[in-house]
């Protein structure tokens, strides 16, 4: 994916129509950015291994791995 | 990093580049500290690196911020982007979160000039995916040029829904339905404020003329739009709705994989909260706001709040009451004279009092009617924790009367965003259930950190004392 | 004030907090009519802000018979509240990391053990990585207690207060006791909203309780900590037990929603005046660093909370579990130092019984509030 430097990866994800950035941890159900501000917690997924990250606050980077989230997400390491 | 700044200005919107220049300007060591990459708030975002073109698009509204970025530059203020805040306290301590290092440091004023959130009205689908708040496409057209390509339903109260479809349908967007909520009776209960605002002419003229725009273009408005839903399995797929004519009720529904919604906005203040400072619950606005006094201060001793984190004034009142927190702040730290302080704030005071006479008008125009303030049994209130407005009537219906004890038994506002969505909804229900006035709530307490703070992050963190 | 409805009780119960509600349950149970009065609601301290751990594990020996008897009614506490408190018996573990940890352990078991009780067990490396597999490798050993565990604390809260309510005790939240009025044969609660009279008296006012024996003239060497707690966001299971350490200050779980509550006593900042608490982020550093030091794949797991309860200390950490020395009619229930969630109902059951006069098996010697005037006070332990 080639996104331009600087945008956010909620920004980058939703422009490749992901239809859906996470699977909640409670009911599994699906969701996707909607804040964009930092506020919601929705966009949360798995960047470069880690859990929990709001994707509407990290700017995307050459090579970053970007992981839908599902449910609770990983522990790595 | 600065360990001798004296006065933090917290958020790089209009209010807090306003105070942190003025501030700078008059001697003081200010920094100015914000979660984005670059200044602007969200009202001016990403304005510094935005193509010609699409500030072009944005309009005038969005171009203004030009000044106010081009002054902090010169000002000498220090500017920290990328930092977030995760913890004030009473003392001003505050604890910041910058290049993955977590730091607290401790500052003799504080400024806190969060801005405003989109108001989080729950209603049926509202967790779907495609469906996302209108200021929220707003941040993704200003910093990434990303619009609805497969076109859109806007919906929600007031001028934004007019503004933003009019951008669309220059950008070249279908924009298939614009819905507003707000019912016809908000303009007689607005109507008798019109006189005071001065503004009042001109703002219902533009009105006028986008409405006139986007009818011109073949996408219908619908006025007083009630049983706002939208469905869909993983995806959203239609919305449904009633609206409200000169003619009755008329139940419609539009297929759709894109709802953008926009409820008005509320001040942000979950760091005001944090530090122990008081809330007022506003009933014009129908949620909480900020106790302050004309220039900012809160019930905090040394912590002021500036622009709509203490009450919604929108972009110019937040530059005025920027500078008039900048002033209180550098006669607090000796820097000018009560007098002086005094002098310099006429203009800004005369000028954010004729701002916002219109806010009276608004408010009542756009005033959220209870349908939507208080959803469905089987609606999710909490959307971290998926608690629904159901659970929390049989909570409180069950002797947790109040928002904390709800919050207690249900997780409701426990979750990551820690109650920013839920807070006011909670409010209304209990309200609502107890048939109490919302002001007797409580806010939910909040609880450092307030935005997530890692375990390895916290174990490094460095102390002021250090 | 003069009141002329009666608000006649047996028993006035101040503190709506879990020891109160405990009491209030029993005594109902016991067929008495009882009030309990509480100046905020329920739970708003230290009832709903703690840990939850049912821990008879590395208790003080005084405490011993009293957590193991309360451990009994915490394995069926649905047939006494009609609610599981989501309560789960996973049992509980202090971690050994050297080997004056490993020594200090034996000791405790061995006392254990000369008093003749079973439930702590010292468990070998290979017993303690097969309880706790995501464990840091350098621990040697545990103390272990296989049915210890933990409950959520306002939930129990609710059970016991709802259990209570549907036996008729009354509860009055927002009703802050002003002053104690003795009668020929009881005593007059005066609040804001009226008097409560009753021919007994129980003082589970918890962060406040020293408070009550003022108004009693009965002075007592209580002092008010707020534990510090501190929860992560949801994470995937990989923890059953409950992780404690034989050196370091720390209570590790993880709950049954997936997040982790980290305590373990570190105390918060707190304003008696305002009634608040501050999070004091030195010593959250130091849990920080606890937990990345025994469960180091945690560290870029993200706290998302953290808070503290107020609650009333003893200077030898037990108790005050104690008919009053001076006042007629009265009972104490406070000062549990940070370890009273898992005896709540036991306690409840003790003072019921001392109440209606039909005093048990346990003994209450080690928690008499006259051991503070005299000189051969408890010595502090733990």
């Amino acid at each position: 994916m080639r996104v331009p430097a600087g945008e956010s990866v909620a920004a980058a994800v939703l422009v490749h129509a992901l239809d859906h950035t996470r699977t909640t941890p409670v009911s599994h159900a699906p969701r996707a950015p909607f804040c964009m501000m930092g506020v919601c917690f929705e966009c949360v997924m798995e960047i470069d291994g880690i859990a929990n990250r709001q994707a509407c606050l990290v700017p995307v980077a050459e090579g970053m791995q970007i992981r839908r989230q599902h449910g609770t997400g990983r522990i790595d390491e | 990093m600065s360990k001798s700044a004296r006065l933090a200005v917290i958020g790089a919107g209009p209010a807090g580049l306003s105070a942190a220049t003025l501030a700078a300007e008059l001697g003081l060591d200010v920094v100015l500290i914000d979660e984005q990459a670059s200044p602007g708030g969200q009202i001016y975002r990403a304005l510094a690196e935005a193509p010609a073109k699409r500030i072009d698009l944005l309009g005038d509204d969005y171009r203004r911020g030009r000044a106010l970025l081009r002054a902090l530059h010169t000002s000498g203020a220090e500017y920290w982007p990328d930092t977030s805040v995760w913890s004030l306290d009473q003392n001003r301590t505050l604890g910041i979160l910058r290049a993955g290092r977590a730091a607290m440091l401790q500052f003799e004023q504080v400024i806190i000039a969060g801005g405003a959130m989109e108001r989080p009205v729950p209603f049926p689908g509202w967790t779907l995916p495609g469906v996302m708040n209108l200021g929220a496409a707003q941040i993704l057209l200003k910093s990434a040029g990303v619009v609805p390509a497969g076109g859109t339903v806007i919906a929600g109260v007031g001028p934004l829904l007019l503004l933003v479809a009019r951008q669309y349908l220059r950008a070249g967007v279908a924009v298939k339905a614009v819905l507003e909520i707000s019912p016809r009776s908000n303009m007689l209960r607005a109507a008798p404020h019109l006189l005071r605002a001065t503004a009042g002419g001109s703002y219902l003229r533009r009105g006028v003329k986008y409405t006139a725009d986007i009818m011109r273009a073949g996408v219908p408005i619908h006025y007083g739009v009630s049983r706002l839903r939208a469905h869909g399995d993983r995806h959203i797929e239609s919305v449904e709705f009633a609206s409200h004519g000169w003619r009755g009720r008329c139940d419609r529904m539009l297929a759709t994989d894109s709802l953008l919604v926009h409820f008005g906005v509320t001040p942000r203040t979950s760091l005001v909260c944090a530090a122990g400072g008081r809330l007022a619950w506003d009933t014009s606005l129908q949620c909480w706001r900020t106790q302050v006094d004309q220039w900012g201060n809160t019930s905090v001793d040394g912590i002021a709040v500036a622009g709509d984190a203490a009450g919604i004034g929108g972009a110019i009142s937040a530059e005025h009451s920027g500078r008039l927190a900048a002033l209180a702040a550098a006669s607090s730290l000796g820097h000018i004279t009560a007098a002086e302080r005094d002098r310099l704030s006429h203009a800004d005071i005369a000028w954010r009092r004729k701002d916002l006479r219109i806010r009276p008008f608004l408010n009542a125009l756009y005033r959220i009617p209870p349908e939507f303030l208080v959803p469905d049994d089987a609606t999710i209130v909490c959307r971290c924790e998926e608690i629904t407005a159901g659970q929390i009537r049989a909570a409180v219906r069950e002797g947790h009367t109040d928002p904390n004890q709800v919050k207690f038994l249900l997780r409701c506002g426990m979750g990551p965003c820690q109650g920013r969505q839920c807070a006011s909804s909670v409010a209304h229900i209990v309200s609502a259930t107890r048939q109490i006035p919302a002001a007797a709530c409580a806010p939910f307490r909040v609880r450092p950190p307030i935005s997530p703070l890692s375990i390895e992050q916290l174990a490094e963190l460095s102390m002021a004392d250090e | 004030m003069t009141n002329a409805t009666a608000k006649i009780f047996d028993t006035v119960i101040v503190g709506g907090g879990l020891m109160g509600s405990s009491t209030a349950l029993q005594l109902a149970l016991a067929g008495q009519r009882v009030v309990v009065l509480e100046k905020d609601h329920p739970g708003r301290h230290a009832s709903g802000s703690n840990a939850g751990g049912l821990r008879r594990l590395n208790r003080h020996p005084a405490e011993i018979p009293l957590a193991v008897a309360a451990a009994e009614m915490w394995r069926n506490i649905a047939a006494l509240v009609d609610s599981d408190c989501d309560v789960k018996l996973c049992g509980q573990v202090r971690v050994a990391e050297s080997t004056a940890d490993l020594e200090m352990l034996q000791k405790r078991v061995a006392l254990v053990r000369s008093l003749g009780y079973e439930h702590e067990q010292l468990i070998d490396r290979d017993q303690l990585y097969r309880l706790v597999p995501t464990l840091a490798p350098h621990c040697l050993g545990a103390l272990y207690a296989a049915g210890d565990g933990f409950a959520r604390p306002y939930h129990t809260l609710t059970a016991f207060r709802r259990k209570a309510e549907s036996l008729g005790v009354v509860f009055h939240s927002g009703h802050r006791v002003q002053a104690l009025e003795q009668l020929a044969a009881g005593w007059r609660v005066v609040t804001e909203h009226g008097g409560f009279t009753g021919r007994t008296l129980v003082n589970a006012a918890g962060a406040w309780a020293d408070r009550i024996c003022a108004l009693l003239d009965e002075p007592v060497p209580m002092t008010v900590g707020a534990p510090m707690m501190m929860v992560t966001e949801r994470l995937p299971h990989f923890l059953d037990l409950v992780v404690g350490a034989a050196s370091r200050m720390l209570s590790f779980k993880q709950m049954q929603n997936g997040t982790v509550l980290i305590g373990g006593a570190h105390l918060a900042a707190h304003d008696m005046a305002h009634e608040t608490t501050a999070i004091d982020f030195t010593k959250l550093r130091e849990s920080a660093r606890t937990v990345r030091a025994l469960f180091p794949h945690m560290k870029s797991v993200r706290i998302v909370r953290a808070w503290a309860g107020l609650e009333a200390f003893m200077p030898d950490r037990l108790p005050v579990i104690s008919e009053s020395a001076r006042a007629p009619g009265v009972f104490h229930a406070f000062g549990f130092s940070a370890h009273g969630f898992q005896l709540a109902p036991i306690i409840g059951r003790i003072l019921a019984e001392h109440i209606t006069g039909r005093p048990g098996p346990l003994r209450l010697e080690a928690f008499r509030i006259e051991r503070f005037n005299t000189t051969n006070a408890i010595a502090e332990s733990q």
